[in-house]
């Protein structure tokens, strides 16, 4: 059958026709002696462009970011041995969130297996619980039925992160290559997915007998398309929507009915809502321990409807009243049109009044006072890109500590996929690679990397990657000499013990520059907007080192197994706020 | 034939019924993830029946799933089933009652899960093979006698005799787990020296012809509607669960050794 229609390839030739049949266009990754036959393949492949990376870390978050920017599977690849180890943290962090990335990686031949050859890691048994499936391929012919599997395990229901493992003998060895003949049988979706028309029902009174509604938007809102169906649904019953981390964005923050992100570090009015809510409608979210606080003592009036996808989220953390398990945005059609309208806004009204002067203390009202606080910062970035008229098209990359609060506070996200940031795993390091694949994903956004200088030390390295691969990336350095978010709990909890929380780092603006990379130091406030503009107009990579305040806090803050409406507020005696009155 | 009855009534009445209540109130040290209070949550014997794809590795991933959700497993069998390619595990675990939904829902979402389905005592037949090998030597403490008594209590038990060595007899004996256990509480009560035993697990199978969860699993029925599918609306109603009791578990057979 060796035609122009099935042509018989290797191995690793079959891969990369299959991931071309896929749509993939991008692939992160890094060559190694076990994966050296498909490296050798690519030329062939001149649709699909390989990224080096400068570790095979960067390419497991650069698949993750590129999937989260896009909605498409994000790919990467590595050799055997420590290349497959090192995309371990990668995968966690998308398993966490379940994000659609497909990871490559080459294997010793299969007659080796388990003999402790060369670069031989037993790397589906160590990735088994963070990712959602995984292979070993160990013939030819296996390729492409297994690649195009894994496509379709990666992005049905819950989507998540699969692993596929192809021995070298696997990549040398001939087959036939037929792409049609090696699709997948029909998804089989979870067995436990089904309507039940009694909970519907029961849904439909709980909805219409609430007085204190409030739906909590996650991230499958964003998995599911559902943006209009969820601001649909609570345009008609007037009901105010919470949003998770992964949410932000989902719900434009400037509509009238968004309150804003709930959880630890949300604002304060969001969480007394969910607090003195009757019901709570869970849409696409899993009541983590950093949204709910204590338990025992969470939304204790409030009935709980949970819109869930994945079946084994029903009542592990939070024991709800009516669950309708299946893709958002199709129960929510269903749902919809079996609610009445009401006009009755005095709920949300509520809510509004209770904001009060919460506001009026936020940091972002401070006057100037020489001191240049992250807050400020990020919310300058937000002004800079909205008076530019580049909200929509602005992507912001976090990494993991006080910045990203801070950034989920003062930014206000409008639109899905705006915000990239590891949310489930907390992975530092996280940032400068993701936003490189969010970049490739959307080149003509303007993609922001705002990181602490702990974490962007962390994967500082790919910096080399921006240059080789001529991205337009600005960089936001948030540098305060500290790991803040681990500073700060050692200030709260642990008695101001600043054990190994301080941390030293080299002159960013030099680092950029022996990168080649445009750099600037920022320590005042009227110089952040100017600079911004330059980094954002320049369209080449600039990196800015935002000096800022070195024990700021976030605030507010629900300390750890407190309750949600228990929130620490900034400090009334706080010295940065004292200082500020002083001047 | 009238005093056997008997003997065997009395004997499953004594170890039958104090064996039942084995495991099943023991809580747990650990702090289990899957309990949502501090307070430890009561546990209990579940038993699960798994179809899974009959391939290299799909043994981890399930046993895997139960270590990462903390749960002990009292026992697993695997073997083949009726279908070409599948496998069939009963998996018996010790679990807060709470636990089975999420054990269940954790179950399916393996790649290579085909069928799972939760069964009790009272709609399934549940059976454990057991070996044991027991001292029967002419100077042992029932000296001549020792063989014949075994030979009384293997007929008795419904047992076999498997094996018979100079020194030692090997029985065979299928049965419920507590009958097992009845047995070889006879045999250690009666003085005998059990030198070997291996329990194979518990093996369960729902009764009645075919249970819809079985002709979903052969692919006979439609899968259950989702929510995701075209036709979702038109199969809203059509949950196998709300079928009448006597049409999904059709159980014609009283288990008249319980």
């Amino acid at each position: 059958m060796n035609d122009n229609q099935h042509p018989t390839l290797t191995g690793a030739e079959i891969l990369w026709a299959t991931l071309a049949g896929e749509g993939t266009t991008t692939v992160f990754g890094y060559p190694g002696g076990a994966i050296l036959p498909i490296y050798d393949a690519l030329r062939k492949f001149p649709t699909i462009h390989h990224v080096l990376v400068r570790h095979e870390q960067g390419a497991s978050h650069m698949a993750d970011g590129y999937a989260r920017a896009s909605g498409r599977v994000g790919v990467c690849m590595a050799t055997s041995g420590p290349g497959a180890t090192n995309l371990v943290t990668g995968l966690a962090t998308a398993m966490l969130d379940s994000i659609p990335v497909i990871a490559i990686t080459g294997q010793v031949s299969s007659k080796v297996l388990g003999s402790d050859a060369f670069q031989e890691v037993d790397i589906t048994g160590i990735t088994l619980p963070i990712t959602k499936h995984n292979f070993v391929v160990t013939r030819a012919e296996d390729v492409a039925p297994t690649v195009r599997l894994a496509f379709q395990i990666a992005t049905n229901g819950r989507p998540g992160p699969v692993l596929v493992d192809i021995t070298k003998d696997a990549q040398q060895g001939s087959a036939t290559f037929d792409f049609e003949m090696s699709k997948p049988a029909a998804y089989r979706p979870h067995p436990m997915l089904r309507a039940e028309s009694s909970a519907m029902r029961d849904a439909v009174a709980l909805i219409q007998s609430a007085k204190k509604p409030v739906i909590l938007a996650g991230h499958g809102v964003v998995d599911s398309g559902a943006e209009a169906e969820v601001i649909a649904f609570a345009e008609a019953r007037q009901i105010p929507i919470a949003s998770t981390l992964l949410g932000l964005g989902a719900i434009p923050s400037n509509h009238p009915l968004s309150l804003g992100m709930m959880g630890m570090h949300g604002e304060s009015w969001v969480n007394t809502a969910i607090q003195e809510a009757d019901l709570l409608l869970a849409f696409g979210m899993r009541f983590v321990d950093r949204v709910t606080g204590n338990l025992a003592s969470y939304a204790p009036k409030a009935k709980k409807i949970h819109v869930e996808i994945d079946p084994s989220e029903i009542n592990k953390n939070v024991r709800v009243d009516v669950s309708l398990i299946g893709d958002l945005k199709t129960v929510l059609q269903q749902l919809s049109p079996m609610l009445s309208k009401t006009n009755d806004a005095s709920w949300v009204s509520e809510i509004n009044m209770s904001k009060g002067t919460a506001a009026v203390r936020d940091i972002i009202n401070l006057p100037d006072n020489g001191h240049l606080y992250a807050a400020h910062v990020i919310h300058d970035i937000w002004r800079e890109a909205q008076a530019a008229g580049r909200l929509e098209q602005t992507i912001i990359v976090t990494d993991v500590g006080q910045h990203q609060m801070w950034e989920a506070q003062y930014f206000k996200h409008e639109c899905s996929r705006s915000l990239v940031t590891s949310g489930g795993l907390g992975t530092m390091g996280f940032a400068l690679p993701a936003a490189i694949g969010a970049k490739f994903a959307c080149p003509e956004k303007d993609v922001w990397v705002i990181a602490g200088d702990g974490g962007f030390q962390m994967t500082a390295a790919e910096l080399s990657t921006i240059v080789q691969e001529r991205l337009a990336i600005n960089i936001a350095v948030i540098n305060n000499g500290f790991l803040g978010m681990v500073r700060q709990w050692q200030e709260t909890f642990y008695d101001k013990n600043y054990s190994a929380s301080p941390i030293l780092s080299p002159d960013f603006v030099m680092l950029a520059a022996a990168h080649g990379i445009d750099a600037a130091n920022v320590t005042t406030r009227p110089d952040v907007t100017p600079t911004v503009t330059k980094a954002r107009t320049g369209g080449k990579p600039f990196l800015i080192n935002f000096a800022v305040e070195k024990e700021d806090g976030v605030y507010p803050m629900i300390a750890p197994g407190a309750a949600l409406h228990e929130m620490v507020r900034r400090p009334a005696k706080d010295p940065l706020l004292e200082t500020a009155e002083d001047e | 034939m009238g005093l056997r009855r008997t003997l065997q009534a009395s004997c499953f009445l004594t170890y039958g019924l104090t064996l039942s209540a084995l495991p099943t109130n023991r809580s747990h040290t650990n702090h289990s993830p899957l309990t949502t209070s501090h307070s430890p949550l009561k546990t209990m014997l579940h038993t699960f029946i798994a179809l899974v794809q009959d391939k290299p590795g799909v043994l981890t991933r399930v046993a895997s799933l139960f270590r990462r959700l903390n749960i002990n497993i009292v026992s697993l069998t695997v073997g083949e089933s009726e279908r070409a390619d599948t496998s069939r595990m009963t998996i018996v675990c010790e679990a807060p009652d709470t636990a089975a939904h999420r054990i269940r829902a954790s179950l399916y979402k393996l790649e290579t899960t085909v069928e799972v389905d939760e069964v009790n005592r009272s709609e399934a037949v549940v059976r454990e093979l057991c070996l044991i090998k027991v001292a029967a030597s002419p100077t042992g403490p029932h000296g001549v006698h020792s063989r014949s008594q075994i030979f009384e209590l293997v007929t008795v038990f419904r047992a076999r005799v498997v094996d018979l060595a100079p020194e030692s007899i090997m029985l065979e004996m299928t049965g419920s787990a507590s009958k097992i256990e009845g047995l070889l509480q006879v045999l250690r009560e009666s003085g005998y020296d059990v030198l070997e035993v291996s329990r194979t697990g518990r093996m369960a199978m729902r009764r009645g012809h075919h249970t819809t969860r079985v002709l979903r699993a052969l692919g006979t029925l439609p899968q259950t509607p989702t929510l995701g599918s075209e036709d979702g609306a038109d199969l809203l109603d059509l949950d196998p669960d709300a079928l009448p009791e006597e049409e999904s578990l059709p159980n014609q057979f009283k288990d008249h050794e319980a």
